[in-house]
């Protein structure tokens, strides 16, 4: 049961230096261009900029090598359906036809079809270090107070830092849950047929729904009594000030996000086309 | 306090039940044996949380609950299908005045109208939304995520109409009934 997840690693890099603000702000620069375009160009400029970013925040990778692997799995996967599904895609898109070699029927393997799916990857290898950087550099509280800093109301930033701060513990509650009903003879494990494991399924989640209603009951009466949501405002312990390194950063991404549209959008589409 | 949109209760609902979302997602997730399907219980309970707790409440446990799950299990949220998640929950919630569950009673009829939205609700998200935006976000193969979502949409259904209803009857049955008391002479 002991499965890992990503969470803060504290660290001394220029990375985490940075404000919890800063780096929510440039998290969401980084996914929007890495939604946006399929240039080539830039995904794989990003991915060379995101990798020399990882280095640089001395997280080691090992540390996330277990969503590293995840991830590649699932892109390989998500490949093959692509293939499966339209093997054609990538002429479609391009307008041209360079055939490798037949495979029979529409499964013939062209070269534009391998070029869309490697930049379908790529795409994914942008994103993916600059997300796994924001998850593992930014620490959980400051993090909702850079979601308040950045204009979202501050009882959401607050149920944002609640859920991060009461993961874990439902985590150990499921756990607890789950052990005590597999002492009782209840079985999860796939040895049970299907329709017997939903029955069994509903045996540990009814009880870690019940009692998380109960959990509702007893932290909003104590938020109550403290006087939460009194003000208009509401400072943050973890929140902390500009400092000019900051500045920059948020300039160095406005600019890579200004280059990167102007450069797709350039010849009237995403994508970029070399044939 | 009256006329804030959100009350302390709202707030914690929304934190406690996207924690539950991303615990439940991550953990009690049924594999159906064919790679990559699931029965997701975390929807069944989004469906809980929504009708009780009002619509945005729900679309809020949804959009914050799958983000995180994806961010912090995945490494990245596949935001097309986390919009999906909250548009879900809100649409579900807007029934919650017409449910009221707190008065502690859930029967067929109420039932029936709870799996009808959910129904409807659900096949507009996941059958619509979710792959348009892929294939607008993404600019993935239309055929593929089309099916993906008839897939995935068909499957949480199937959750949230035997899961989604299980939870609310035992929930309605936790509540006092209402006009339960009676005053004697």
């Amino acid at each position: 049961m002991a499965v890992e997840m990503l969470s803060y690693i504290d660290r001394q890099s220029p990375i985490h230096r940075l404000t919890g603000v800063t780096k929510l702000i440039c998290f969401m620069i980084w996914s929007s261009i890495a939604m946006l375009t399929y240039d080539t160009r830039i995904l794989v400029c990003l991915f060379l900029f995101s990798i020399f970013v990882f280095i640089i925040s001395k997280v080691k990778l090992k540390e996330v090598a277990f969503v590293l692997l995840f991830i590649l799995f699932f892109l390989m996967i998500n490949n093959v359906a692509i293939y499966v599904f339209s093997p054609q895609e990538g002429v479609k898109i391009y307008g041209t036809s360079h055939v490798l070699f037949e495979i029979g029927g529409r499964y013939t393997i062209t070269i534009e079809q391998l070029f869309y799916q490697m930049n379908v990857t790529l795409k994914y290898f942008t994103v993916i270090p600059a997300a796994i950087l924001f998850i593992v550099t930014t620490n959980p509280s400051e993090f909702a107070a850079s979601l308040n800093r950045i204009g979202v109301s501050y009882r959401i930033s607050y149920a944002v830092a609640l859920a991060l701060r009461y993961i874990p513990d439902i985590q150990r509650d499921f756990r607890n849950i789950s052990l005590s009903q597999q002492a009782r003879g209840i079985d999860m494990s796939r040895k049970e047929k299907l329709t017997k494991r939903i029955k069994n399924a509903a045996s540990i989640i009814v009880p870690l729904i019940l009692s998380s209603l109960d959990k509702i009951e007893v932290i909003s009466n104590a938020m109550e009594l403290r006087g939460f949501g009194k003000n208009k405002k509401r400072s943050w312990y973890r929140a902390r000030p500009f400092q000019k390194i900051d500045v920059i950063t948020i300039i160095l991404f406005v600019l890579i996000l200004l280059v990167s549209f102007y450069v797709t959008l350039h010849d009237g589409n995403r994508f970029y086309n070399p044939f | 306090m009256k006329n804030n949109l959100l009350s302390i209760k709202t707030i914690v609902a929304i934190g406690i039940g996207a924690a539950v979302f991303v615990i439940l997602g991550r953990f009690a997730v049924i594999p159906t044996g064919v790679p990559n399907t699931n029965f997701d219980t975390s929807y069944g309970f989004l469906a809980l949380m929504a009708v009780v707790f009002g619509p945005i409440a729900g679309g809020l446990i949804g959009l914050i609950g799958h983000a995180l799950k994806d961010a912090i299990f995945y490494g990245t949220p596949w935001w097309s299908w986390v919009l999906v998640s909250g548009i879900v929950g809100f649409l579900i919630g807007l029934v919650s005045k017409k449910i009221n569950i707190e008065a502690g009673n859930f029967n067929v009829k109420k039932m029936i109208l709870f799996n009808v939205v959910q129904i409807i609700v659900q096949a507009i998200g996941w059958f619509l939304i979710a792959p348009s935006l892929d294939v607008f976000i993404y600019a993935e193969p239309a055929n593929k995520v089309y099916l993906q979502g008839m897939v995935a949409g068909g499957l949480n259904m199937v959750t949230v109409a035997v899961l989604g209803t299980l939870l609310l009857g035992i929930y309605a049955k936790s509540r006092s009934q209402s006009g339960s008391l009676i005053k004697e002479d």
